[in-house]
This record gives C-alpha cells, sequence and structure tokens, in this order.
C-alpha cells in the first residue's frame, strides 16, 4: 500500500489489517505516561488542508507525532497556494522539500487521485483527507474500528447512513468499507438529497427513518452541509429536522444495542439533538479517540514497510 | 506471508533439542531464574529485594515465559507476574523488510516500575531484537533492573548485549537458521538447525 486514496476497491484484507493494527496500538498505548513509538523517525509527513477542518488534521497530527514523524502543516491561507500557486506545483514542491507522505484535504472531487497521479516516481504517499463529495477514507476506517469495538462484527450487521448522503463522502466512503466488510447498509434521505445513480449502490434506499430504526445495529447521522448546498433540497432546516433527525423518540426505537455515529463536526438540534449527541448510545467522542488509533495505523502500514523500487 | 511449516522433516535439517531436552532445559533455566533472583527465599526482603517479572517477546518468547512462571511456581510456590512485550514498533529494520503484523503487548497489572524484568526470547542472535525491547521497556515503565532469559544462544552478536540465563548455547554459521517449536504455537516442542537459511 502507498496511497490511500479511497475505499471503493480497498482490498478487506488491507482494511481488516489495518484495524487490527489500530486494535493493538489502541490496547499498547493504554494507560501510558509516554505515548510515543519511535517507529517513524526519520519520515516527514505534510498535511496539506484546502478546507476547514478540526478533528482530521489534529488526529492525523497527533497520529504522526506519537509515530514519531515529522508532522508539518500546511493550509491553503498561509502558503503559495494563496498566491495562485496550482495543487500539483504545491505538491511536487512539498515532495521535492522532502515528504514521504502527503495528507490532502481538498474541496474538488478526485484531487488526492490526481495528487497521487503527479507525484508518480517520486517516493511521496497520498492520503486523501477528503475530496469534495468522493471520499475520506480514514473516517470509515474509524466508523468501522468503533462499530467493531461496540458491536464485535461488522459481517450482517445492519446499518444505516441517515441524511445528506449526497454531499457526504463520508457516506461514500462508509458505503464502500462496510459493505465490503459484509455489512448491509441503508441509506435514509429525503430523495433530493440522494446522488443520481445511487440504484447501482451495494445498498438499500429507504425515505422512512421510523420505519427502518427497529432493524438496525448502527446509525450513522450525517451533517446537513450547508456549505455545499446551493438550491433547495428540503423545505426549512426544521422540517428536515423533524422528518430525519435523530431525537429521544426515535432513540428509543432503536434496539437496545444499537449504537449512534455521527462523524462531526455536529449539527445539535439539526440532525442530530443534544440528548441523543450525550447519551451513552452515542460513540462520538470513541470515534475521535479511535480516530487517531486508525490514522496511526494509515500510516505505519504506509511508511513503515518496505520501500518499494520506484 | 504464508507461515511456514516449523520442524518439518528435511535431511538439510538436525535436531539440536528433542522435546525432553526442551523441557528438562526450561526447568533448569526456572531454577537459575529462582536462585539468581531469590524468588521465594526465606531471608527478610532486604532493601535490595525487587519484585520479579517475566516479559516474553512474541512471539515464541510469550509462551516460554508463561511456562517459566509456571515452573517458578512449582519450584519456589512463588507466582511471578508475567506479560508479553512486543517490539516490531522498536525494530531497526522496518524499512529493509515487508510490512509485519503487530503482535500484542500485555504488562502485568502492576506495572514494571522498579521491578525485575526478566525479558524472555526463543534465539539470542544480532541482539537487535533485545535492544529493540529495552527501547520498548523505557516506555512501559522504569524498571529497576532488566535480565535476558533466551532458550538458545547461536552467537553472532552486532550489539553488547549478553543473556543472563541461556539454555543452550549452539554454535552456528550466518547461513544456517535456528528453529524453535512450541507446542503452544507449533504444536510440538524441538529446536532444529537448518543448514541453509532459505531465503
Amino acid at each position: 500500500m502507498k496511497h490511500l486514496l479511497s475505499t471503493d476497491g480497498l482490498d478487506p484484507a488491507q482494511a481488516v489489517a489495518v484495524l487490527d493494527t489500530a486494535d493493538t496500538l489502541k490496547r499498547t498505548l493504554l494507560g501510558r505516561e509516554v505515548r510515543k513509538l519511535p517507529t517513524l523517525r526519520g519520515r516527514t509527513v505534510v498535511t496539506m488542508f484546502y478546507e476547514n477542518s478540526t478533528r482530521t488534521r489534529v488526529s492525523f497530527e497527533v497520529a504522526g507525532k506519537w509515530m514519531s514523524a515529522d508532522v508539518i502543516n500546511v493550509s491553503a491561507g498561509g502558503s503559495s497556494v494563496g498566491k495562485g500557486e496550482s495543487l500539483r506545483d504545491t505538491a511536487l514542491t512539498l515532495s521535492a522539500a522532502g515528504a514521504d507522505l502527503v495528507i490532502v484535504r481538498h474541496p474538488a472531487s478526485g484531487a488526492a487521485h490526481r495528487l497521487a497521479g503527479w507525484l508518480e516516481g517520486t517516493g511521496t504517499g497520498v492520503v486523501n483527507a477528503g475530496d469534495g463529495m468522493h471520499e475520506h477514507p480514514t473516517q470509515a476506517l474509524l466508523d468501522a474500528a468503533t462499530l467493531r469495538e461496540r458491536l464485535g462484527t461488522i459481517a450482517g450487521r445492519r446499518i444505516a447512513i441517515v441524511g445528506d448522503v449526497l454531499h457526504s463522502r463520508v457516506a461514500r466512503s462508509n458505503v464502500h468499507l462496510l459493505t465490503a466488510l459484509g455489512a448491509e447498509v441503508v441509506l435514509v434521505a429525503p430523495p433530493t438529497l440522494l446522488p443520481t445513480g445511487v440504484e447501482s449502490w451495494p445498498v438499500a434506499v429507504s425515505h422512512e427513518l421510523d420505519a427502518e430504526l427497529p432493524a438496525l445495529d448502527a446509525v450513522m447521522m450525517l451533517r446537513v452541509q450547508a456549505e455545499r448546498m446551493h438550491g433547495g433540497f428540503f423545505p426549512s432546516a426544521r422540517e428536515y429536522s423533524i422528518a430525519y433527525g435523530l431525537n429521544e423518540r426515535r432513540l428509543s426505537l432503536l434496539p437496545e444495542h444499537a449504537v449512534v455515529l455521527h462523524p462531526g463536526p455536529m449539527l445539535r438540534g439539526m440532525e442530530i439533538s443534544a440528548f441523543v449527541a450525550d447519551s451513552p448510545r452515542a460513540a462520538i467522542t470513541e470515534q475521535v479517540r479511535n480516530g487517531v488509533h486508525v490514522r496511526m495505523a494509515v500510516l505505519y502500514h504506509l511508511l513503515a514497510g518496505e520501500e518499494e523500487a520506484a | 506471508m504464508a507461515p511456514r511449516v516449523r520442524g518439518a522433516t528435511d535431511p538439510a535439517e538436525r535436531e539440536l533439542l528433542s522435546a525432553g531436552d526442551v523441557a528438562r532445559t526450561i526447568a533448569r533455566m526456572a531454577h537459575q531464574i529462582i536462585e539468581k533472583t531469590s524468588i521465594g527465599g526465606d531471608d527478610v526482603p532486604g532493601p535490595d529485594a525487587r519484585p520479579v517479572v517475566l516479559l516474553g517477546i512474541p512471539s515464541r518468547g510469550a509462551p516460554l515465559a508463561r511456562r517459566l512462571v509456571e515452573l517458578i511456581a512449582e519450584f519456589s510456590g512463588v507466582r511471578v507476574p508475567v506479560g508479553a512485550l512486543d517490539i516490531t514498533l522498536y525494530r531497526d529494520d522496518l524499512r529493509r523488510r515487508p510490512n509485519r503484523p503487530l503482535e500484542s503487548t500485555t504488562l502485568p497489572p502492576g506495572g514494571i516500575d522498579d521491578c525485575l524484568v526478566v525479558l524472555v526470547d526463543d534465539v539470542l542472535f544480532s541482539g537487535r531484537t533485545i535492544r529493540a525491547a529495552l527501547d520498548a521497556l523505557r516506555d512501559a515503565g522504569r524498571p529497576a533492573a532488566v535480565q535476558l532469559a533466551v532458550l538458545v544462544d547461536r552467537g553472532h552478536r552486532e550489539l553488547p548485549i549478553r543473556a543472563d540465563y541461556v539454555g543452550k548455547n549452539v554454535p552456528t554459521s550466518r547461513t544456517e537458521e535456528v528453529q524453535v517449536c512450541l507446542t503452544e504455537l507449533d504444536g510440538r516442542d524441538g529446536v532444529y538447525l537448518r543448514r541453509e537459511a532459505d531465503q
């Protein structure tokens, strides 16, 4: 594995190996005073974020630092990107400056793939930390890690992804990964927030949240992405919340063991009520915690092994 | 990587220790550890007395450490804590080899601070595994002292490291390979010398 660009086409065995590594790292570091491993000493990781982010960027940085890699953060605002440098030139500059791995978030779908193509032969790897409405593979991996931890297994579980599927890279990455790991995925959203061609995805589709809840093992709430909405996808925030928000009443319709996930950032009162977000059924802070270990595992699998002949 | 069948019958292979030899050797090592660390001594614990902890290095050091602890309990009446210390993340050859899966690290509930830690491994060769283990220990706590127990010492050290307890010293050439089989992982006990390392 040299790049991690998408969960679409990711070998399930490889995904399980990453999850197992994350699990071992978590247990190894539990309760330790010094949470630092020398594994990636001398490797340089650059995060390149063209979009806002708190948890993804911080957890990649923490993950890199706990593995002793040198982590450098480049933000679009403070770099030559502001002077008009292209993504390609910025990437080649970072590679020439010694980056072993570039972690990129970009508003354009497919940006990470293009980057990996441009960096072919330079020895620099690419991790997609979210590209437009396409994919966010490490988020799906940390969701899978959290589900595995809470439910024991993923195969055979029924998991709903609820809300703004159309604009959600988290939803796409999770559909590919969770179905590859053997889960049944059902997308629950108003017709306007489902992508065209969803019929060809390996999922069930529903517009009625209440009808789905009793049969679920997990429900993943998506944020309504106001920044990507430039049209009337639903009449009002209040109406959306009534039809698709997860509240106390809906929580009681879920089976006892079912888990509530949210990739964050949450809009409390919109897609998820404060009561649900703070209930012990929600694994939202665990997702963030697992995010660090999963990203450590990804860095380990991308950077620790034998160097491939470039 | 396909799992290699350890100790498969092969003309280029010689038995160094039989199953009975392995059992006797481990028992002798248990006695030596008791003697040298004064486990279960009748004397009033002096200021130098330190609780002993055995840590096995996966994969084969871990079951070896567990066996030693059983025997130490049998011979001395004292059950010392046992754990496992995976050193994969501390290796100095990570970039020279294909990615390897991690093994689990389990420290005893009391930790290892101010203890006498006895590291346990199957074969002592270059000493690089033990160097990595010492680094891993430093992150896991601050033991009062560290000792090393190995079933086989095959020489060819590349670092200034020696074992405190050695089951068997075996002169080898660098091209040979020493294989330790343990019932817990390989279905039977035995130590074998393979003529040419099949690499």
